[in-house]
């Protein structure tokens, strides 16, 4: 265990956290599909954001990524309600779109610049350490905790406006509470753990961490509070074991921490069912 | 038969919904008094549920306006409670009694006042008018369909409030639970409360409520219970097609009111 080790790790572990928060109230809300969705389709805005600033941190990428994610949301809504469509037909079909945009978009800039569709899709957790940042912290590292305050402010800042509309929307439109309003911060939180992950695991992984740990914890917790706790540990736990998997095995680190996000979801649901019985 | 009264607790003018060019409500204008137990009567799909979605602002207005205690619902929102229909919820979500019955508290507190002494209080007092202390920090999951009714009632009672619109409290509810409801909500009205409730059981319709509001996408009737609840006009608002309603009527009238004693 060396200080790369520990670097990787800690910044798993940070883009975790900032998954974990939205992503319970995903999961809660039955619309895991959503966090897919904008994780996918953040991608021309990340682009855009890139070519607009020449690098890939900072701001503007947070800005183009949070514009592109309440674009896909706004999007989405106005086709189901409008339109008239299924919302899985009119999800599947408005990210893909985005996504398949931002693909086209990074395989034109591939020759000029080090951005490519490998690293967009896949991350690489393993550049982490050679990045650094202010006080020879890695960037990723300062970008992610940074985030992570941003988005446990929120949460505890709108903690009741958020679980009221999660929970029962129509009494809590009734009373006065703006449903919509935290229906878009929400979308605007994943938006911004999305950015967060991108890098590290990609865009096609970062439904593992939305929806993995969250789903863990659903199993057992017996408040929110304490849901988003759990969440937050066993999301912690799969990085790391994921991290020792990825070393042993010599593979990809971020599909590591999938698989056993995947995996202690699936031990949980086998615990619960004996305790159950 | 549309009866209106003078100083209204809750007044619809020409309400109007229409779902894809399809006429939900029609044009439905009433006046309700305050103090009773009104209930809204017609069958599925009449836009019972609509109607209360309308009033509360919760499904989109085609045409016309509501008024409440004579103000528009956002100057009287803390003054009403709203019990949606059970089956809307996960009750799979992990929270407990007491965390769904403070819900009722927050209308009163807003999103960032801290939760106080006596907001615990009226918590607990409203866990007891529904007979559920001893459930308290039991997770809703574990909960009975007649305990999940409660424990929607006990949350409106925290919130403190003068109109109460139930939406079909009594669906999937054991009988103990509905006679225990019904019980509440008569105290309630003799503490001068309003309650309107979406009903669908004929049987106990007459037995229920004061006042009868009758709809079938368009008003049919709204009355005092012994003037509305009449062979003719339910045959009207159920488009006479199912008899055995209108002999339910019958037998209601033969054996005068109120029918189920106990």
């Amino acid at each position: 265990m060396n200080v790369n080790d520990i670097q990787i790790v800690l910044t798993a572990s940070l883009v975790t956290l900032a998954c974990v928060i939205p992503g319970c109230f995903l999961v809660l809300r039955r619309m895991t599909m959503f966090g897919d969705a904008i994780s996918h389709a953040v991608l021309p805005g990340i682009v855009a954001a890139f070519l607009f600033s020449g690098s890939l941190n900072g701001i503007a990428m947070i800005i183009g990524a949070s514009l592109t994610g309440l674009l896909v949301t706004l999007l989405i809504e106005l086709i189901q309600k409008k339109m008239r469509i299924s919302p899985d037909a009119s999800i599947g079909i408005t990210y893909t779109f985005l996504f398949a945009i931002g693909v086209i978009m990074v395989s034109l800039l591939s020759n000029q610049t080090d951005l490519d569709q490998e690293c967009v899709l896949y991350g690489d957790i393993t550049l982490v350490p050679l990045d650094l940042g202010m006080w020879g912290i890695p960037r990723q590292i300062w970008i992610a905790s940074i985030l992570d305050i941003v988005l446990i402010i929120t949460l505890l800042v709108g903690y009741r406006g958020l679980w009221v509309s999660t929970f029962d929307p129509s009494f809590a439109a009734a009373t006065g509470i703006a449903t919509v309003f935290w229906h878009y911060l929400l979308m605007g939180m994943v938006s911004l753990s999305t950015v967060t992950a991108f890098e590290s695991v990609g865009a096609i992984m970062v439904i593992a961490l939305l929806t993995g740990p969250a789903a863990t914890a659903a199993l057992f917790a017996r408040s929110l509070p304490r849901m988003l706790v759990i969440a937050s540990i066993s999301g912690i736990i799969s990085c790391i074991l994921g991290y020792i998997l990825a070393t042993i095995l010599d593979a990809s680190i971020a599909g590591a921490i999938a698989v056993m996000n995947g995996l202690l979801f699936f031990i949980s649901l086998l615990i619960r069912k004996f305790i159950r019985n | 038969m549309i009866i209106n009264v003078q100083d209204p607790s809750l007044e619809a003018h020409n309400l109007t919904v229409i779902y894809h060019r399809k006429p939900v409500l029609w044009n439905i204008d009433f006046s309700l008094p305050k103090g009773e137990i009104i209930g809204i009567m017609g069958p599925n799909g009449a836009g019972k549920s609509t109607l209360i979605k309308a009033i509360l602002e919760l499904a989109p207005l085609n045409s016309g306006y509501s008024k409440i205690f004579g103000k528009s619902l956002n100057e009287v929102r803390k003054k009403v409670s709203y019990i949606p229909q059970r089956q809307t919820i996960d009750w799979d979500f992990p929270a407990s009694v007491s965390d769904v019955v403070m819900m009722g508290r927050y209308p009163s507190l807003g999103l960032f006042k801290r939760i106080t002494k006596s907001d615990r209080e009226i918590v607990r007092l409203a866990l007891e008018q529904v007979n559920m202390t001893e459930y308290a920090n039991r997770q809703i999951s574990q909960l009975s369909g007649g305990q999940q009714q409660r424990v929607f009632l006990a949350r409106a009672l925290a919130q403190q409030a003068d109109l109460y619109l139930l939406d079909e409290p009594f669906v999937g509810v054991d009988a103990s639970t509905e006679a225990a409801i019904m019980q509440l909500l008569r105290t309630m009205k003799n503490e001068g409360k309003t309650i309107v409730v979406v009903h669908h059981d004929l049987h106990t319709a007459a037995e229920y409520f004061n006042w009868l509001v009758l709809i079938n996408a368009s008003l049919i009737a709204s009355g005092p219970t012994e003037k509305v609840f009449t062979d003719e006009l339910l045959r009207n608002t159920y488009s006479g097609k199912l008899t055995v309603l209108s002999q339910v009527g019958d037998v209601m009238r033969e054996q005068n009111f109120p029918v189920r004693e106990k």
